[in-house]
């Protein structure tokens, strides 16, 4: 069964599966309109969807996306109906363009984009607008920027590499995700890779291996305790870096699974060259580790329990799993074990499922994302099992993933609110349903690059010096609090600071300046009637058309500016551009 | 365009305001997103109180700082000093050791979060952290209870000096700190408008203003009115004169070299001026203090030194303006440290007895509260302890502000102010 596209598709399909009871529900159906006709038919269709899900589950190998969409379709609609809440409308065409393109290449559309994709009258374009943007020679490096950049922040966060005195190369990890997003490289090697990684930190050395940089972010202490915390929270959805200490307050995990976890990083040593007192170089190796008793061929580590005795630990997993107790490397590689296990472990796939649908949808399936287990309920358990299988049976690609989420009924809803008063609301704490696109913050990359190419000037910087530029941008908004957790904090959401910038500051003056070349000058001076003008800047920084209210503002200015269109056109973009509206991802 | 001749430099918000509905010439109405215009604000005499949170981030040694164990084998390489007051600090704290009768001591912090960003949230909200709520932090909560009287205040009511304090949560962006380095320079900030720029930027703002509201009125949840009103905000931050405040380069050389030609020294010099203005909580960022190795140079050679210039000189100032018995002064960090001193030399996370040193406002200083036991490793039998909850509590209390009241949070639950702490009587006493 083939999912149609998604606005207004669902239900003509759901009403199709349930042709049987047609002629029985007609008279509800013929008056309700579209969505509300879901509730009515809920209980017929609760039958026929545990068939289908089953169904689903048992047949992996054949499993195409549009099943998987349409199952993920069937699992969160099955929410709103347990909590008798009505989705919103479908968002329009050009909202889940702008939404796409935000969420899978880090910008805002440009209005030929906008309107290409409004001309499209395929059956199948959101799937082939997806396919586009991760796939095509146009875009795919926009995709590789924007998610190397997710990735990086994640793995090291954003105030790493630049301190002078930092063992990280930041240049050196972006590089090395950067490729691997361009490989499409599968998920578990890549974890794999950085976990195990050895090599030199910056590119251009001999045996430079840009993944070695997640770990020499994590070197702070030198028993690698922040490396335990990071990969195990990062990597397996499991927070244990309070059981460093003591036994979890309130969940299973105890101190003794930390230290097992622990006990795999304990041949790993970064090596720094040093040239007086500036660190020349880095390099992440394994060594032979002689065990805190001294002996290599049993090599334990000891921790201190509360009561100040000492306890021992051996290399266990999290499943309990052990490998041999040598600490030499040729014997037993520790890092390489752990890697093994970690892409064996069905932590895997399900950490990365929450966290790349909290990634789309603004919210995962558990609070916090990267903190999953009995302790921690889950919003839509059957739904996070099915995609961590699905995501495992494709062979952890990461695209598909995003193809499944972008495509599904819930990525596709409108942010406006269909009740009164918002019934599903995540940020006052429950569980979302996620009967509505949740607006959002853009981040602060995704800004960056919104605005750039909506300032549209030549690209004139050669690929590193961009980089250097929007990094500097970037760093603005970073503070960091120099701890052995590499906490940090940032000044962009919604601040004054991130309005200062937006009013004052030096993106906004280029993107405001009607220099020749300019995005704002080409419409200013083309040949295009004053509304069609405005109807662009509204386009291009909203993705929408102006209303007629707006347009008599406009032409208001234009008046207050003794008919200088070209500088009413400068105030309305700037107005655009400041605007909730283009700050958010709606 | 008439009307540029009456533009100065130096313009309130509410003259910018007005001109902006008089001589512009769009013929849409000047669209205010403010409530009402405030009377003159051109000397504003500061009546209500405020606080300083001087923060120590990473977790400060306190064993070595303020509650000194010279006999036991935790108590380190530093000896204790008498001071103003009847307790001992450390050697290295000369400078703050004579201020001591305006500082209380409480000795018997006790709390369970030694994780930094839990820690730190603990500390900030008095609250442990919960993936479903945001608490507000100190300064949210004291600007937000002081807000009818901070309105002649045309900068942001809460500052957070190098360094990013904790969010308003709940209570919204409008109380978030506004984050600045220690030398006053706020980057994005035209400080210098021509006349012919604010006008221009007069009728932006109402082109803005009419999208702002076109969007709200979409009805897609908080974060569009949210920032409807920071930009408000920020409107009043640039046109406003009491941004003087933050410059610090403004004050005379000998009181800058007082405080300390380092951002610490320069953060508590701009506290004074910006409590001094009227704003209503102040935190200064001291970082550094998380010593798993070598925490005895960490402090002689780094910390101390500058703690103690800057700490002392904020106190001796504000004393000597008569601002002292309005501003309640915090110091703390996110938990203290072990007494047993580990390999590296170093002392590691500890939260089960530490200090912090409250002092200002109705405050009485000269006196320790509650004790630890010989080696500082637990709290002494038979003292009170106390938690992040009574510390925030005494700090409301001292600023005049009631603990009957309760939040109501985004979901609809009632949290108490401070968390339920129970307010220390002794230092009101």
């Amino acid at each position: 069964m083939v999912a149609r596209a998604l606005s207004g598709g669902c239900c003509s399909a759901a009403l199709a599966r349930l042709r049987p009871f047609f002629v029985a529900s007609s008279a509800v159906i013929l008056t309700a309109a579209p969505f509300l006709a879901i509730p009515a038919l809920a209980a017929a269709e609760d039958a026929r969807s545990s068939t289908l899900t089953a169904t689903a589950r048992d047949d992996q190998t054949t499993t195409t996306d549009e099943q998987i969409v349409a199952d993920i379709d069937e699992l969160i609609r099955s929410g709103w109906r347990s909590a008798a809440v009505r989705p919103s409308q479908p968002a329009t065409d050009a909202e889940w363009c702008r939404r796409v393109f935000l969420d899978v290449i880090g910008r805002t559309p440009r209005v030929e984009e906008l309107e290409a994709f409004w001309a499209d009258r395929s059956a199948h374009k959101k799937r082939e607008l997806v396919d586009r943007l991760l796939d095509s020679d146009q875009y795919v490096e926009e995709y590789a920027r924007h998610f190397s950049a997710i990735w990086t922040n994640l793995l090291i966060g954003r105030a790493a590499g630049l301190d002078r005195r930092s063992l990280v190369n930041r240049e050196g990890l972006e590089q090395y995700v950067r490729l691997a997003l361009l490989h499409n490289k599968p998920y578990d090697r890549f974890v794999a890779d950085l976990v195990a990684a050895d090599g030199r930190n910056k590119p251009g050395e001999a045996d430079y291996n840009g993944a070695v940089n997640y770990l020499l972010a994590a070197q702070d202490d030198a028993q690698g305790i922040q490396a335990t915390a990071k990969t195990s929270r990062l990597f397996l959805g499991l927070q244990i870096q309070c059981t460093q200490c003591h036994n979890h307050p309130f969940n299973d995990a105890k101190q003794s699974q930390f230290w097992a976890m622990n006990a795999f990083f304990r041949q790993m040593r970064p090596l720094r060259t040093l040239d007086g007192d500036d660190i020349v170089s880095v390099r992440l190796a394994d060594q032979d580790f002689a065990g805190e008793g001294g002996n290599p061929e049993d090599a334990e580590i000891y921790y201190e329990l509360r009561t100040q005795e000492l306890a021992i630990a051996y290399p266990t997993f999290v499943d309990g799993t052990t490998i041999p107790k040598s600490g030499f490397v040729e014997d037993v590689n520790r890092r390489d074990e752990l890697a093994k296990l970690i892409v064996g472990s069905e932590y895997l796939s399900r950490a990365i499922v929450n966290r790349m649908w909290s990634q789309f949808l603004g919210y995962g399936f558990t609070k916090p994302v990267d903190d999953m287990g009995p302790h921690n309920a889950v919003s839509h358990p059957e739904l996070l099992d099915r995609l961590a299988r699905a995501f495992v049976a494709r062979g952890h690609d990461l695209k598909s993933l995003v193809r499944w989420i972008t495509l599904c009924e819930a990525y596709s809803l409108s942010s406006r609110l269909a009740e009164k008063k918002a019934i599903d609301d995540p940020e006052a704490g429950e569980p979302p349903l996620f009967s509505r696109f949740y607006v959002r913050q853009m981040s602060a990359e995704q800004l960056y690059e919104s605005l750039l190419s909506a300032t549209g000037a030549k690209q004139v910087l050669s690929e590193a010096d961009r980089e250097r530029v929007r990094r500097e941008w970037l760093s603005q908004f970073v503070i960091a609090f120099g701890n052995d957790e590499n906490g940090e904090a940032t000044t962009f959401n919604g601040t004054i600071t991130q309005t200062l910038m937006m009013m004052n500051g030096e993106l906004t003056k280029q993107a405001t300046e009607c220099k020749p070349g300019s995005f704002l000058h080409e419409v200013a001076t083309s040949d295009a009637k004053d509304d069609a003008k405005v109807r662009q800047l509204y386009l291009a920084a909203l993705a929408r058309q102006p209303n007629g209210r707006e347009l008599k503002l406009a032409q208001e200015l234009r008046r207050a500016r003794g008919g200088d269109m070209i500088g009413a056109l400068a105030d309305v973009w700037w107005a655009l551009l400041n605007s909730n509206e283009f700050l958010l991802n709606h | 365009m008439s009307g540029h001749a009456r533009f100065t430099d130096c313009m309130t918000r509410r003259h910018f305001l007005s001109h902006l509905a008089a001589a512009s010439t769009l013929a849409v109405p000047a669209a205010s997103f403010t409530t009402a215009l405030r009377a003159n604000a051109a000397d504003l005499k500061r009546r209500h109180k405020a606080a300083i949170l001087l923060w120590m981030g990473g977790g400060p040694s306190t064993i070595d700082i303020w509650d000194l164990k010279p006999g036991a084998t935790t108590g380190g390489l530093f000896k204790p000093i008498a001071t103003s007051a009847d307790v001992q600090i450390c050697e290295h704290m000369p400078q703050t050791a004579r201020l001591m009768h305006h500082l209380a001591i409480i000795r018997s912090m006790s709390t369970r979060e030694a994780d930094h960003d839990r820690g730190r949230y603990y500390m900030h909200t008095g609250y442990v952290p919960n993936p479903n709520i945001t608490h507000p932090s100190y300064g949210a909560v004291v600007s937000h209870e002081l807000a009818s009287e901070l309105d002649d205040l045309e900068i942001p009511p809460f500052v957070a000096v190098g360094g990013a304090s904790e969010g308003p949560g709940f209570l919204g962006m409008t109380y978030a700190p506004f984050v600045v380095s220690s030398n006053g320079d706020v980057r994005n900030l035209d400080a210098n408008l021509d006349s012919k720029y604010r006008v221009r930027l007069g009728e932006r703002m109402q082109m803005l203003a009419a999208l702002e509201k076109g969007f709200v009125a979409q009805r897609r949840g908080r974060a569009p009115e949210d920032h409807a009103k920071i930009l408000d905000k920020t409107l009043s931050l640039m046109t406003t004169r009491q941004m003087a405040a933050f410059r610090v380069a403004d004050e005379p050389p000998s009181v800058r070299e007082r405080y300390g030609n380092h951002d610490f020294g320069r953060g508590c010099l701009m506290a004074r001026r910006l409590v001094e203005t009227g704003v209503a909580f102040v935190e200064v960022d001291l970082g550094g203090w998380d010593n798993h190795t070598g925490v005895f140079t960490a402090l002689e050679g780094n910390l101390l030194p500058r703690l103690d210039q800057g700490m002392s000189a904020l106190v001796e100032d504000l004393d000597q303006r008569g601002l002292l018995p309005d501003t309640a002064i915090i110091w703390m960090g996110e938990f203290g440290r072990t007494p047993r001193v580990n390999a590296n030399v170093g002392r590691d996370h500890w939260a089960r007895s530490w200090s912090a040193v409250v002092g200002g406002a109705d405050i009485k200083g000269a006196q320790a509260i509650g004790a630890t036991n010989e080696d500082g490793t637990a709290i002494a039998e038979g003292s009170p302890s106390f938690t992040s909850e009574d510390l925030m509590a005494t700090v409301l209390h001292a600023l005049g502000i009631s603990l009957d009241k309760s939040y109501i949070s985004l979901n609809g639950r009632p949290m108490k102010i401070a968390g339920g702490g129970h307010v220390i009587e002794q230092l009101f006493a």
